[in-house]
């Protein structure tokens, strides 16, 4: 079992405990690498985003990013997968080091190209890395039937429902075949029905993968991660990270997850007003 | 459904006889439908050479135009560097107004079909350039950054998605250009040329035979529209994904 070193915070943003082993939760595999984010400063301008910022994603697990507007989560996605502002010190690197450097990304708009059909969108990676195979057609169209969308195969994007359009990209996300995951709130453009839907179906399928998870939403990272980081300030600081009992996805309504919500909303009001 | 290109046409023709028999303009000014359409028949066979002459220029023209225009964008969003040389190439194309390179291409091109294509080209080619290359840059960032993290190569990126994402600006440029193909060609008969409509209404102008120039209008009318219909249809099916849009009511 993979044992991560964390610091456990208080919701006002004091350390509880410093640098422990932490027990991953027991359902997850971590074949996935771990991703380092180590001291890293990223400015914008004048204005520092990040400075001396660290944060640990562990292997194979679901990391839920929460913060207030602008503070910079998005950000780290993109420095995540190479394609944010240059770092100004520190690195981010895997754990193991020699793990490949590879990610997928899903974003709040589906961004399924209008003139190929949901399959062809789900195989979009395959097509502009050459690679496309009809092993890999198979794969998609099984997916495809998992997601329940079978019988949209060969529609084009303008004929499905935002949620099917969603479910496409998460599939398009999973195609990849990808062990690190980063979605910037995947979710948040869609009804309360649809949400759940695609967040069950999205646990289900990113199971063992290493994912960061930016949201605006604290009962959405309360139910999908197995660790919630809330960053606040400027420069951005980790002020709260703590692992929510039970498996994702979480039922929402017992009493310690009411907790939490409330102690969570209360810090990310605090936060914006930082 | 299909009748109202038919009443439009004969709302034309209906008004046409109107001014013709209230304010009774002498035939040479302008004659009425009935002897333009007598003309039409007399001179069909001869009228019919003059329009191949003339919708091979505009054909001709409108795909050269469009190629060379393509090319242009494509080469302009590919290299920056180039791109900084290749603009103002393309203002100063447009800044010389194209009716007074008209003899200087017939000097260089002669008397024949060349001349004309040459005419068409020059003013088609800068709308394909100009909405293609915008329509291009105007591609979703977020859609670049998605196929850069998918590991795409940059011709990969190009021809998956940026060509397909400025597709619709083109078609918009490709319309403009087929609305303005007879332009270049009918003025670059009429500087010289010993065939085409454009050719042809001059000859009947300076005979004083009215009605054959008005035939010729007319015909040359109908090709446009034609042409235009016929561009529209083949842009509807290569961008098959835009729905109509804009629609009010």
């Amino acid at each position: 079992m993979a044992m991560g070193r964390c610091t456990i915070f208080t919701p006002s943003g004091e350390p509880l405990l410093k640098d422990i082993d932490c027990a991953l939760p027991v359902h997850a595999k971590a074949t996935a690498p771990a991703v380092i984010i180590d001291r890293i400063a990223v400015a914008f301008g004048e204005r520092r985003l990040f400075d001396d910022f660290s944060l640990r994603l562990d292997g194979g697990r679901t990391t839920c990013l929460l913060g207030p507007s602008g503070c910079g989560k998005s950000t780290l996605l993109k420095l995540i997968a190479g394609s944010g502002p240059a770092l100004l010190t520190g690195t981010i690197h895997l754990d193991p080091p020699d793990a490949k450097p590879e990610c997928a990304w899903m974003g709040q708009d589906d961004l399924l190209l209008p003139w190929l059909s949901l399959i062809d969108n789900v195989l979009l990676g395959a097509k502009l890395r050459g690679e496309l195979t009809d092993a890999l057609r198979l794969q998609a169209r099984d997916l495809l039937q998992l997601a329940g969308l079978s019988d949209h195969e060969h529609d084009l994007p303008s004929r499905l429902s935002g949620g099917m359009r969603q479910r496409g990209a998460l599939l398009r996300t999973l195609m990849e075949g990808r062990t690190i995951v980063l979605m910037d709130e995947p979710f948040s453009a869609l009804d309360a029905l649809n949400r759940q839907r695609l967040q069950d179906l999205a646990v289900q399928m990113i199971y063992g993968r290493t994912v960061l998870l930016v949201t605006h939403d604290p009962l959405e990272a309360l139910r999908l991660a197995d660790r919630v980081v809330v960053l606040a300030g400027s420069p951005a600081r980790v002020v709260a990270s703590f692992l929510p009992p039970g498996r994702p996805p979480r039922r929402l309504d017992s009493t310690e997850i009411a907790r939490q919500y409330g102690e969570l909303l209360a810090m990310l009001m605090d936060g914006d007003s930082l | 459904m299909k009748t109202r290109p038919f009443l439009l046409v004969a709302g034309l023709l209906g008004l046409w006889q109107l001014v013709v028999v209230v304010a009774g303009p002498p035939a040479y000014i302008l004659p009425g439908p009935w002897p333009v359409v007598k003309a039409l028949v007399t001179q069909f066979s001869v009228l019919l050479s003059h329009l191949l002459t003339t919708t091979l220029e505009m054909v001709c023209g409108l795909l050269l135009g469009i190629m060379l225009g393509t090319s242009c964008a494509l080469v302009m969003i590919i290299s920056s560097r180039l791109k900084r040389w290749m603009l103002p190439l393309l203002l100063i194309s447009q800044a010389l107004p194209v009716f007074a390179l008209a003899p200087v291409l017939i000097l260089w091109f002669g008397y024949g079909m060349a001349s004309k294509i040459a005419m068409a080209l020059l003013i088609i080619f800068f709308p394909v350039t100009a909405s293609f290359y915008q329509g291009m840059r105007r591609t979703s960032p977020e859609l670049l950054q998605l196929a850069r993290i998918m590991g795409a190569k940059p011709l990969a990126i190009l021809r998956y998605i940026v060509v397909p994402s400025g597709l619709p600006s083109f078609a918009a440029g490709v319309r403009m250009a087929a609305a303005v193909a007879p332009i270049g060609a009918v003025v670059g008969e009429w500087v010289g040329s010993s065939s085409g409509l454009g050719f042809y209404m001059l000859h009947a102008n300076g005979r004083m035979q009215i009605d054959r120039m008005f035939a010729a209008l007319l015909l040359l009318a109908g090709l446009s529209l034609l042409l235009s219909f016929v561009v529209d249809r083949l842009l509807a099916r290569l961008i098959f994904w835009e729905p109509e849009k804009g629609k009010i009511t």
